[in-house]
């Protein structure tokens, strides 16, 4: 009996919270902070410190966002996830957003009811290998063992991309990333193949990281970007157009250091004005306050910023920008007018 | 012939000899044990070859631990300047720089008084229950030590947890009321139905009223900042005090002779049991998120110690149902002769004996309890697993694993090698039979 009278108040607020679940901005000021979920730890893009706070570069996107809607870049509660739990804590609204590392495929997209607010970071299947091997290129390969981890979408790749090329090469299975560090390091195999981000991270805890080259030759798609739930698109604009604003700080060099002096008038260039709120309602059509850009970058610089203070080339990951720079240096990371 | 008497039998007796030198002492343990046989001296060399090989590679690689470095790197540039190279050493660095997160997790760390306190509350509380030469006025602290110990870890107003111990009493008076006045069911009806909705309806409003006259509290903790060693305490501790009265009642359900009572807890047990802990707690971060309303705190932390002390206590019941079949039909039908009812001849004759039976087997329950506390790691909480990959993830220590995983297994260890040892003094304290 109790536990039918249970079951059923659970029922009840399971469609209370179905209905009330649609405006996450409002429920997120009246929180008076984001919840955020990221991963559980993944070096550079996510991780808390020895006091606890966390750090990275997908954390930064919680952050820039937090700043924007709440004002306070600390305003976040950062709820780990782990791959099984990620999807699930977004769709029942225990996370807002959620920047975990995660490839915007079409069957998350569409199928799992997500949106996906946009890229913040390109990876994609790279190579390592020793410096000594002399290679400079994946597609001198022929014949090299390679270490990889078995039954994941990096296998079925390496076989397209050696099968394309009309070369031969010989798999060492492993399971983790773990194991994959120890045997390449032993000699076990010649090259060591995952996500390149990975193998960045990985390479920089080896004792001597400068023995080890990543090759240019990227072998698959993995746009990594932040996602919302379907069905609020107030939010999803919110979220979108935050990351959008860190890209076109980066485009117009609107920095951490000078947003706050370029935000005191309007200046010469119409497009930081919209940007930085000196100048026509951006702000205001998504809800927010005239300045919600202007905090959003000052709470961890613009997406450049981000991107180097985390994982970039003067950080121990040491990741190039490569796709990741901005269109009118060559890179993918593009993003529509503030207008 | 002379008189000359031939001595041919010695007269004083001579003083005893020290035995030969192979047949006493170590020399003789160690013939006897060690190289009694080709085949044992072979296999002895053989081993005493291993233990050589293991220590001479681990023992220097401990010895030489470096625990004043604030990043791999350091270490590793520490390792260069002082070896020739071919030097291993272990870079316990890692845990000078984060025990405390190991240990408290994410706790802020100006009140890790808190939790430490709180353990001292719950040992001085346990004390009075697992040695009974303490006196007996320690029970006061054993019935309080559960609220204080919730209100010190997670913190908050101090009428919140009052106002719970209030509905047992509330229990308490209910069931004195109902059996002097009603009858003995209507007293347990009211003394369970009551407090329930105390704790539903009045709980709450008498808290917040409370506190708006009196504020009076402590900073409030999230259960997000738990995590550590501090985090597979509270889970393991919470399930394991709770889960043995639950088992114990689910045991006795189960030798019941009324119907529903037995079906319940029989497919009770067998449903909590036949589907693996990582699956319930699958269901309480997963499932129970679509039936509550979002942004109701309902807590994870709760959940996964509601989740693991059910799980907990379907094994126990099983335990202990075992000591309960293992006592001779003569313990039961001499309880009945007694003229003692239920409750009584439980209480008096049948469960000190069983439960006596089923120390061994309670105690390995709670061991594996314990240890399972890390499988929370999957639902994304900071347990010692968690907390080591974390600290895997930031730049400084990425790619450090020995000494991460020695730290925690020294750690499990001494928590439930001391779990064996008491389990071995009480069964010794309480054996009667065979003297």
């Amino acid at each position: 009996m109790k536990k039918t009278v249970f079951f059923g108040a659970l029922t009840v607020a399971g469609l209370v919270a179905g209905a009330a679940s649609a405006a996450t901005l409002d429920d997120v000021k009246a929180r008076g902070s984001l919840n955020c979920g990221v991963t559980t730890g993944l070096v550079g893009f996510a991780a808390p410190d020895a006091d606890g706070n966390w750090q990275g570069f997908d954390v930064g996107v919680c952050r820039a966002v937090a700043a924007a809607v709440l004002g306070d870049p600390d305003a976040v509660e950062f709820v780990p996830t782990t791959g099984q739990t990620r999807f699930t804590a977004l769709a029942s609204g225990e996370i807002d957003l959620l920047a975990r590392n995660t490839t915007w495929t079409m069957s998350r997209d569409v199928d799992l009811k997500f949106e996906f607010v946009g890229v913040n970071y390109y990876d994609g299947q790279g190579f390592l290998v020793p410096k000594a091997l002399g290679v400079t290129s994946a597609t001198e390969l022929d014949g090299a063992t390679v270490c990889i981890q078995t039954g994941t979408t990096t296998e079925l790749n390496l076989a397209d991309y050696f099968r394309t090329n009309g070369i031969s090469y010989e798999p060492v299975p492993i399971e983790t990333n773990a194991e994959g560090q120890q045997q390449y390091l032993a000699g076990a195999c010649d090259v060591y193949t995952t996500d390149a981000s990975g193998l960045a991270a990985t390479r920089a805890t080896f004792e001597n990281p400068g023995d080890h080259v990543l090759l240019p030759e990227i072998i698959s798609k993995e746009p990594l970007g932040p996602l919302v739930r379907h069905g609020d698109n107030e939010w999803g604009d919110i979220a979108r157009w935050t990351l959008n604003a860190l890209i076109t700080a980066e485009e117009l060099g609107v920095t951490a250091a000078n947003a706050a002096e370029l935000s005191m008038e309007p200046g010469n260039n119409p497009e930081i004005n919209r940007l930085l709120g000196t100048e026509g309602e951006l702000g205001a059509m998504l809800g927010l306050e005239a300045d919600w850009a202007k905090k959003a970058i000052m709470a961890g610089g613009n997406y450049g910023e981000l991107f180097e203070n985390n994982i970039g080339e003067n950080t121990a990951i040491a990741l190039a920008r490569g796709l990741n720079a901005q269109w009118t240096d060559g890179g993918l990371i593009y993003s529509p007018p503030f207008r | 012939m002379s008189d000359t008497p031939v001595t041919y039998v010695r007269k004083e007796m001579l003083g005893q000899k020290a035995p030969p030198t192979s047949e006493v002492g170590p020399v003789r343990w160690v013939r006897e044990n060690l190289f009694s046989s080709p085949m044992n001296a072979f296999l002895t060399i053989l081993s005493l070859y291993a233990i050589y090989v293991v220590v001479s590679h681990v023992g220097p690689w401990l010895l030489n631990g470096i625990w004043d470095a604030e990043s791999l790197t350091e270490c590793r540039e520490i390792i260069a300047a002082t070896g020739d190279g071919h030097h291993s050493a272990a870079c316990f660095g890692v845990i000078s720089a984060r025990w405390h997160q190991l240990v408290f997790g994410y706790y802020p760390s100006e009140l890790y008084w808190r939790p430490i306190l709180a353990l001292v509350v719950f040992l001085v509380g346990i004390s009075p229950v697992m040695f009974p030469s303490l006196p007996r006025k320690l029970y006061i602290v054993t019935l309080a030590a559960p609220l204080l110990c919730f209100w010190l870890l997670w913190g908050g107003s101090i009428w919140f947890p009052v106002s719970i111990a209030l509905g047992f009493g509330v229990g308490v008076v209910a069931h004195k009321l109902l059996d002097e006045n009603v009858s003995a069911l209507a007293a347990i009806i009211g003394a369970i139905v009551l407090p329930l909705l105390f704790w539903l309806y009045l709980a709450g409003p008498i808290a917040s009223g409370l506190d708006s006259v009196i504020p009076l509290g402590i900073e409030f903790v999230p259960s997000r900042s738990f995590g550590g060693f501090m985090l597979s305490i509270v889970i393991g501790l919470s399930a394991i005090v709770i889960s043995l009265p639950l088992g114990i009642l689910l045991a006795l359900a189960r030798r019941s002779d009324l119907f529903i009572i037995k079906t319940c807890a029989v497919v009770f047990i067998e449903v909590i049991r036949g589907i693996p802990l990582i699956v319930w707690l699958f269901t309480a971060q997963l499932l129970l998120n679509y039936f509550l309303p979002p942004g109701s705190s309902f807590d994870l932390t709760l959940r996964v110690i509601i989740m693991v002390t059910l799980f907990a206590s379907a094994y126990i019941a099983e335990v202990i149902r075992g000591g309960l079949a293992a006592l001779p039909k003569g313990q039961y039908e001499g309880a009945d002769s007694l003229g003692l009812n239920y409750w009584q001849s439980m209480q008096l004759i049948i469960l000190p004996q069983a439960l006596k039976i089923s120390i061994p087997g309670i105690v390995n329950t709670f061991i594996g309890l314990f240890k399972d506390t890390t499988l929370v790691v999957f639902i994304g909480l900071f347990d010692p697993l968690g907390i080591a990959s974390a600290i895997r993830a930031t730049t400084e220590w990425n790619g450090i694993y020995w000494e991460l995983f020695l730290f925690i297994g020294i750690m499990f260890f001494i928590s439930c090698f001391s779990m064996g040892r008491y389990s071995l003094y009480l069964e010794k304290k309480l054996q009667r039979e065979h003297r």
